[in-house]
């Protein structure tokens, strides 16, 4: 199958039982496959007017109980980007599928890139975390969407899934688990009594317990600033208290949730960063390099965001020069030099998008930076 | 701290069960009509006799989205015109939820007015309660595409040069089972119509012309918010029945209130269960355990 109909199998092996989307290229398959199987299993596939309502919807679904998700591309997501901030600030568990095509505006809609990492992490306004995952074939469409659900249910946020057309329209094998063999995350719950609840006071690590709509708690839920109570709360206290935890749920568990794929770190002078499709173009360039007697590692980043500083600092210390592949003008790059904070020289591989990047680039930027050392 | 301390001698109020009283006092203007809408609203719920547990208040942003925020059901805040996509997914999810809209008319036909559109095609089974005060209340009275032709608000200071949307005909347009319009004023017959609007099933639309003496009767010099209140009321007709499109509201001459629709028709989830052949208790039956596992 292909990595959007991979998505579509991996978030109801996840529980996802409502989609509200929107058709758009590189995403489609992902409704499509959504309307088509959704109704065998008793779920609701619903086409909004547009991208903003199927993100408005999919909170509200969430709020009803039901695991819900939306997918789309570039041009849906930037209109995603006002109800995800209602996903953050009231703390709705759901997933966003982005398919990246080459942007800005309508750009390439049936062309590769992945130029909305930033987006992803910065898009709506104010300040928060965010958490996204990176595929880098079907088989981890499938296993990601799973992840991405988890991720939701549990840390109470919108999840994004920062696939891109490559990947979204590759087709390859994909193994689906026994649906005993997956592993299952499901809204902490509260244990309480209506009048003892307090639906934003949170547990010793960070979460708050998620009443649902006629569970009987009678929650007041807004995008305004709130106390643990759920109200309104307007004052500059209100907000630091609120934001403080909204940040740390997800600094805090940083460990827990930031995941990468590690390729020959052990000895490597020049480590490659990438990530989706790109990661694919650089794995071969690692292995290609190594065939040339260069040592050269790669890190594949899972998870982009929160993105794995501590990780990038300890190899820095210790390699030779780094170097991020991107389909972008250079996004996570910005991160990879932050991290790095000056323990060895970073580069970019990259391209403005419509073509992934191909091996030999990325294998004459790890070359070149073996040989300036030496 | 001293309001809320002066609350607390105040004698139990009828409708404080479905009331967060505890939020009281609220931060709508002296002479708002919203008070009154409000008051209709849960007078409306509270002769349906369902179980509070079952009813949901969604609303979106202005002064009458804050009525979630009062009213103690399981209710929802949520973005500037979104309210009506985000209680599409609520419903959806949760079927047997009664749920109910309560919006301006800036949310929900300016920046909302795509997904009342759709919401009222689908015949999703809500029933919204839109609160027409002419103008942006919330943000100091700006010109909404409610406000009458030559209007004054803060961005229409010489007057509107819009026409504005007859939004009951719009509803009907639309695809609404259910379509009223009465003045803030004529308490009796808005509460039967919310009463009705929420036993309907379908998509049924209630609009009230309700008072804003703060920002629109200031600008337009309408006195006070009991002579505004009695103004809309004496322009008023009842004309129920009538063809929606004819029922106008023009502030110089008429304002037509009554019942214009009321119809049935089959809803979003009848076509959904028909077409994918479902029937409800079996798709019930087939919804995941949210709670299991935890």
């Amino acid at each position: 199958m292909n990595g959007d109909e991979a998505c579509c199998e991996g978030a109801l092996a996840a529980g996802c039982r409502f989609f509200a989307g929107y058709p758009i290229t590189p995403a489609t398959e992902v409704a499509e496959s959504m309307s088509r199987r959704l109704p065998e299993i008793g779920g609701i596939y619903i086409q909004m007017e547009d991208e903003i309502a199927s993100m408005a919807a999919i909170l509200g679904a969430s709020w009803g109980g039901v695991k819900s998700m939306t997918s789309t591309s570039g041009p849906g997501f930037s209109l995603m980007m006002e109800n995800i901030g209602l996903g953050i600030c009231t703390e709705t568990p759901c997933v966003v599928c982005n398919v990246q095509r080459a942007g800005p505006s309508t750009g390439l809609p049936t062309l590769v890139a992945q130029g909305d990492m930033m987006q992803a992490r910065w898009g709506s306004h104010g300040h928060y975390e965010i958490i996204a995952l990176s595929p880098s074939s079907p088989q981890e469409m499938f296993d990601f969407t799973i992840r991405a659900f988890n991720l939701s249910e549990y840390y109470r946020l919108p999840v994004i899934i920062l696939a891109d057309e490559t990947i979204g329209h590759m087709n390859e094998r994909v193994i689906i688990p026994q649906e005993e063999d997956i592993e299952i995350v499901n809204r902490r719950k509260p244990t309480v009594s209506r009048e003892d609840y307090l639906p934003y006071e949170a547990d010793a690590d960070g979460i708050a317990p998620m009443a649902n709509c006629g569970d009987g708690y009678r929650i007041h839920v807004t995008g305004l600033t709130h106390d643990d109570r759920g109200y309104p709360a307007m004052d500059a206290k209100a907000q630091e208290k609120m934001i403080t935890r909204l940040v740390d749920k997800i600094r805090k568990n940083r460990d827990k949730i930031i995941r990468t794929q590690n390729l020959y770190l052990d000895d490597a002078d020049v480590v490659v960063v990438s990530y989706g499709i790109s990661a694919r173009s650089a794995m071969q360039a690692v292995r290609d390099a190594r065939k040339d007697g260069i040592k050269a590692g790669l890190i594949k980043l899972d998870t982009i965001w929160p993105f794995p500083e501590e990780l990038i600092r300890s190899v820095a210390s210790r390699s030779k020069a780094m170097i991020m592949a991107e389909i972008n003008g250079g996004q996570m790059v910005l991160e990879l030099e932050r991290s790095a904070f000056g323990a060895c020289p970073v580069s970019l591989v990259s391209n403005f998008g419509g073509r992934i990047l191909h091996p030999g680039l990325i294998l004459n930027a790890v070359a070149k930076a073996a040989k300036e050392k030496t | 701290m001293t309001t809320a301390k002066a609350v607390k001698n105040v004698p139990p109020h009828p409708m404080d069960g479905l009331l967060r009283t505890e939020r009281i006092p609220h931060i709508w203007c002296p002479g708002c009509g919203i008070g009154t809408v409000f008051s209709a609203v849960l007078a409306a719920i509270k002769n349906t006799g369902w179980d509070p547990n079952t009813i949901a208040m969604v609303s979106g942003i202005g002064c009458t989205g804050r009525m979630a925020g009062y009213i103690r059901l399981d209710s929802f805040h949520t973005t500037h015109g979104r309210a009506l996509p985000f209680a599409t997914g609520l419903k959806l999810a949760k079927p047997d939820t009664k749920v109910i809209i309560v919006s301006g008319d800036g949310d929900l036909f300016a920046i909302g007015g795509n997904h009342f559109i759709h919401a009222a095609r689908r015949n999703m089974d809500m029933t919204v309660v839109c609160v027409n005060n002419f103008n942006y209340g919330m943000t100091g009275g700006q010109q909404a595409p409610s406000t009458p032709l030559g209007a004054k608000t803060t961005t229409t200071v010489n007057g509107s040069p819009e026409e504005p949307f007859n939004l009951c005909d719009l509803a009907a347009t639309c695809g609404a089972t259910y379509v009223a319009r009465w003045t803030a004023m004529q308490v009796r017959s808005l509460r039967s119509s919310i009463s009705e609007a929420l036993e309907k099933r379908g998509f049924s639309f209630v609009e009230v012309i309700t008072p804003c003496p703060s920002s629109f009767g200031r600008r337009n010099r309408m006195g006070t918010a009991l002579e505004m209140m009695k103004f809309y009321q004496g322009r008023s007709v009842i004309r129920s029945d009538i063809d929606p499109s004819e029922a106008v509201v023009d502030i110089d001459r008429e304002i037509v209130v009554g019942k214009f629709v009321d119809i049935e028709r089959p809803t979003f989830m009848d076509h959904y269960e028909k077409v994918n052949r479902l029937n409800l208790p079996q798709w019930r039956a087939m919804h995941p355990d949210h709670q299991k596992g935890r």
